[in-house]
């Protein structure tokens, strides 16, 4: 489904955020992309719906290049989910018309469809209640949750999480991997940039392991965390799980 | 040194029964027009010119960057001049011979306006490029991720929020545009400073006049604090801390 | 296409020149004591003493509420008389260009004043607290290490306002003072060239303005680059 090829991003001042990144998303997988600050993760994840350029290399979603210069970015989009650390919520829309207004003015659909369906993914993420609440009166947790509702409101092919968890407090965080969990185990396609080790073990299929631009580790699940091969992966697990 | 304030009753010299109280209200009226009449091209004017000056494109960042730098580097009353004197010599004979045809006030009026709204408008420019530019990245990213074009993204996402941050700024370049009317005397514009001079040359009650003249400038500013701080109140975001997110 | 003839300019630059420095000469006047005496407001306002502060405010509201046209046409209508009266002065032109000194003294003062105050506050709360602690009297205290501080950080904008003063002068226009602006009008009219002139005027303002605006902006950046 997403087709990553030797992909690198250089800034215009020299700096080389991406090298020769190589992997691949199959449908219905759950990949789990880890690292070091710094590493290009989240770098990597924004190239894949074009929210970052790259200078070398190929990306193709579902067939699509994204790279190609005749390519409908915006229907593209459309049909990829993102989920972003800070959640980014329209704070001027209720939790309801943040929903919907992609829905109706992106995808075409009826206000009325627009809305049932905005309504029925609140109540998966069981937020259904605050529909007509804004943005700055809900906890981290629950803005997040509401963000998944609004990427899953136009039917995506896939999703695409930058850090989903990490700007939360910790006992918001179980609430949005639960939705996470629960959208793995129905077969969604998922790329996920994260440091919850917890739900890599739980529903990852595979983990890629970055630092420094490079993608150092591309391994299954058992493998990664039984005998990780690269030292620097050893010693990132270390770090990170020693907590 | 006496004040005399009945001098606002007695009979002025323009006949018809008109008294000096009835003067200096012709003069507030032409002051609230022409400020509001500018008022409307500066907004117009400096939003777009502030969207421009926010985006990739080059070439419209480009023209709006001249704009903003010679609209606000040149004094005002030498733009009012210029306005005035110089774009009816400037433009196509046929616009510039119809200029010359208008009734002199049409004339004073209709340039005092252009020079007033360009002028504040490069102001808002910047000013709504500042509130566009407090907004966090994430907020375009996410308007872009699901699939908006960028002026899409612009409409929906950026612009409603942009809006709201700059209401007390744009608060003040009101004030100002009202103040910065008062230019418009120097061309003939009988608006209420020209009216504070006339009134001190027909009556001699140079105190009065000013004085009177002062305060309803300042009246005028009250209600415009008063109505934008409405407009404030209006445009609240249940639950956003005005600043631009995290 | 109108027909340009820019010949009147360069034989007018002696008087132009003339209208320029006393353009200068206002500016750089109503700059100096502007800022002293903005200082001195803006501090007042900073005062705890309720009518102090109140003084202050009114002083920074009243001059900020109206437009400079006016301040002036009062200064040229009421004070000259004033000064001619209480000095038993002839009233000559020098008089009118001090009222426009004075004029623009105190009506930038509000101006300055408050950025001089925004200035003060960004200077951190403890700052003042330790050089109190360390024995200073509350007046060393803002002149050794609050001011200088304060001074540092909004120079960009104190100079940003002193362009804007530069231009204001412009509108002395409205009295008998001939600066920059009205010498070119002057030319303009006598030579019957009055759109080469303004246009010329123009020009030079934006040149003056636009260098210095970079030349602050520049300023601007490596400060924030330092801190």
């Amino acid at each position: 489904m997403i087709d990553i090829r030797n992909v690198s991003k250089i800034y215009p001042n020299g700096f080389q955020a991406l090298k020769d990144c190589s992997t691949h998303v199959d449908k219905g997988e759950v990949i789990v992309v880890c690292g070091p600050s710094g590493s290009g993760k989240s770098t990597l994840i924004k190239c894949v719906n074009a929210l970052e350029d790259f200078q070398q290399g190929e990306i193709v979603v579902n067939g699509i290049s994204v790279g190609a210069p005749k390519t409908d970015l915006p229907k593209l989009r459309s049909h990829v989910g993102m989920v972003f650390q800070h959640f980014e919520l329209f704070p001027h829309m209720s939790v309801l018309e943040n929903l919907t207004i992609a829905q109706v003015k992106v995808l075409g659909r009826k206000k009325e469809e627009a809305v049932e369906r905005g309504l029925k993914l609140l109540d998966r993420v069981g937020l259904r209640a605050h529909a007509p609440k804004f943005p700055g009166q809900l906890s981290g947790g629950q803005q997040q949750r509401v963000a998944i509702a609004r990427a899953l409101a136009m039917d995506p092919i896939c999703m695409l999480f930058d850090e989903p968890t990490s700007a939360l407090d910790p006992e918001m965080i179980n609430e949005v991997l639960d939705v996470m969990i629960q959208l793995a185990r129905e077969g969604m396609t998922m790329m996920v940039v994260t440091h919850e080790m917890g739900f890599a073990r739980k529903v990852a299929h595979r983990v890629v392991f970055m630092d420094q631009g490079l993608v150092v580790e591309d391994a299954m699940k058992e493998d990664f965390f039984g005998k990780p091969r690269s030292e620097r992966a050893q010693a990132f697990l270390s770090k990170i799980l020693s907590h | 040194m006496d004040l005399n304030w009945h001098v606002f009753l007695e009979p002025a010299p323009s006949g018809g029964g008109a008294t000096y109280l009835d003067w200096t209200i012709a003069g507030l009226k032409i002051t609230v027009m022409l400020s509001m009449a500018s008022w409307v091209i500066a907004l117009l004017w400096g939003s777009v010119m502030g969207v421009f000056r926010t985006m990739p494109n080059r070439v419209l960042y480009g023209i709006a960057t001249v704009y903003v730098e010679v609209f606000r580097n040149i004094p005002l009353l030498v733009q009012l001049f210029i306005w005035y004197f110089v774009m009816p010599e400037l433009v196509p004979p046929a616009l510039g011979n119809w200029y010359k045809q208008l009734d002199p006030v049409t004339a004073m009026f209709l340039a005092s306006t252009l020079c007033l709204g360009f002028f504040t408008g490069a102001r808002i420019c910047e000013q709504v490029r500042a509130g566009i530019e407090s907004l966090s990245k994430g907020q375009k990213a996410a308007g872009l991720a699901l699939g908006f074009s960028l002026r899409q993204t612009y409409n929906y996402v950026l612009l409603p929020m942009a809006f709201r941050i700059i209401v007390p700024p744009l608060a003040s370049e009101m004030v100002n545009l009202v103040k910065n009317s008062a230019v418009a005397s120097t061309i003939g514009l009988l608006e209420l400073a020209a009216m504070g001079r006339q009134l001190v040359d027909y009556t001699a009650r140079a105190y009065e006049s000013f004085t009177a003249i002062t305060l309803l400038y300042i009246a005028l500013n009250l209600i415009i604090l008063g109505f934008m701080s409405w407009v404030e109140l209006k445009a609240r975001v249940p639950g956003f801390i005005s600043g631009g997110g995290r | 296409m109108y027909d340009f003839d820019w010949s009147p300019i360069p034989r007018a630059i002696p008087f132009l020149w003339a209208g320029m420095k006393v353009t200068l000469q206002i500016t750089v006047v109503a700059m100096l004591v502007g800022i002293g005496l903005g200082t001195v407001i803006a501090i007042m306002r900073l005062s705890k003493n309720r009518v102090v502060s109140a003084l202050s405010a009114g002083y920074v509201n009243l001059f900020r509420a109206v437009p400079l046209i006016m301040v002036l046409l009062w200064f040229f209508l009421i004070v000259p008389s004033l000064i001619v009266r209480i000095f038993n002065l002839p009233r000559t032109a020098n008089v009118q260009v001090t009222s426009a000194m004075v004029a623009f003294s105190l009506f930038q003062a509000a101006y300055y004043a408050e950025i001089i105050r925004a200035g003060i506050q960004s200077v951190k709360a403890g700052q003042i607290g330790a050089a109190l602690a360390l024995g200073m009297s509350y007046g060393q205290a803002m002149r050794l290490v609050v001011l200088p501080q304060a001074f540092r950080n909004m120079t960009p904008l104190l100079l940003t306002q002193t362009i804007i003063l530069f231009q204001d002068t412009s509108l002395v226009y409205v009295s008998a003072v001939r600066d920059f602006f009205g010498a070119a009008n002057i030319v303009g009219t006598r030579d019957g060239r009055i759109v080469e002139l303004i246009l010329f005027a123009g020009a030079v303002y934006f040149v003056i303005c636009f260098v210095l605006s970079t030349l602050v902006k520049r300023w601007q950046d490596r400060l924030k680059v330092a801190a």
